[in-house]
């Protein structure tokens, strides 16, 4: 992919990302991750 | 004296290593560092029950949320993978992911070594989508919660960064050992055994934050450029790629981790990598 439509998926990938990350922030999800990161995680050491 | 590129390199992962890791202190209490830090994901695989780790594992992250009853995806987690992505693509494996530099140590163990059978390289991508984004939303309790089940069925770096450093500190957790705990270290095993013989292993077939990243890689702005004019098709540049790839034909490769050998081994200076 070369050019003018690198740069345009580029701008709509940096853009949707920047959207996600601000839904994510807003409907709460920063608390789930860390109260997940700063407990032991039994699934993830293969306990759980 | 002037540092080679790879020299340069491995002093980026390892200074990228530590600042991940910086809680070693952690490790012989078994205590998580509880800090604000955890709010924020790790570009690179690093699990977050690890008691050194700093930040949160974006790929835990993104099954945390989606585990929990009406929130199918992590937007959070996943936003943040793809900002990172389309800026860097898989610059963030060859240069910042903690489990690339173990995987790279590892390779410099003396055995026989092997090129990976492209096709197995397909099955992140089966890993990303079924055991990420469609198990922990899909396969749920009564109550509605999913697991998170990249990290619970298949993921070595926690049973090696978060398990087997918990295990040997809190006596209470080896109680609960049993057949999970069993089939996560024989893929640890496996996965080791499989990085000593080829380079990356886990990479190139096993690792989901690579898998987006490496679709990431064909727009990303850092990215490859070949001069055709200036190749001389020596094929010193696909010798020295340590993903298997051949950058003269696919520059912008999903499997390119953008660590720069084929670039520096390159005798006419065909090949170059930046920010545009």
């Amino acid at each position: 992919m070369e050019g003018k439509k690198k740069r345009v998926a580029q701008v709509l990938i940096f853009t949707a990302a920047v959207c996600m990350i601000a839904f994510g922030v807003y409907r709460g999800e920063v608390s789930t991750v860390f109260t997940k990161a700063v407990n032991v995680c039994l699934e993830c050491i293969g306990l759980g | 004296m002037k540092l080679s590129h790879e020299v340069k390199r491995k002093i980026i992962q390892i200074a990228a290593f530590g600042f991940s890791n910086s809680y070693l202190g952690n490790l012989a209490s078994g205590r998580l560092y509880q800090g604000k830090w955890k709010n924020f994901c790790n570009p690179g695989m690093n699990c977050y029950s690890c008691p050194a780790a700093r930040f949160a594992c974006p790929i835990g992250a993104m099954e945390a949320v989606s585990t929990k009853p009406g929130s199918a995806v992590g937007f959070y987690a996943l936003g943040f993978v793809l900002a990172i992505g389309v800026i860097f693509g898989r610059a963030i494996c060859g240069f910042v992911c903690p489990f690339g530099l173990i995987q790279e140590l590892l390779y410099k163990i003396s055995s026989v070594k092997k090129r990976i059978y492209k096709p197995l390289t397909y099955i992140k991508y089966a890993l990303l989508v079924i055991f990420v984004f469609l198990m922990p939303a899909l396969v749920v309790n009564k109550y509605g919660i999913g697991a998170p089940s990249f990290c619970k069925y298949i993921c070595p770096v926690g049973t090696i960064e978060g398990g087997i450093p918990l295990l040997l500190t809190i006596p209470s957790l080896r109680t609960m050992l049993g057949k999970l705990f069993t089939v996560k270290a024989a893929i640890l095993v496996g996965t080791i055994i499989s990085c000593v013989i080829c380079n990356r292993f886990f990479c190139k077939v096993m690792c989901p934050l690579g898998a987006l990243y490496g679709l990431l890689n064909k727009i990303s702005i850092y990215s490859m450029k070949h001069d055709a004019e200036k190749c001389i098709s020596c094929g010193k540049c696909s010798d020295v790629c340590p993903m298997d790839t051949d950058p003269v034909t696919k520059p912008n490769s999903p499997e390119c981790i953008r660590c720069g050998r084929c670039v520096h081994a390159c005798p006419t200076c065909a090949l170059r990598q930046d920010f545009k």
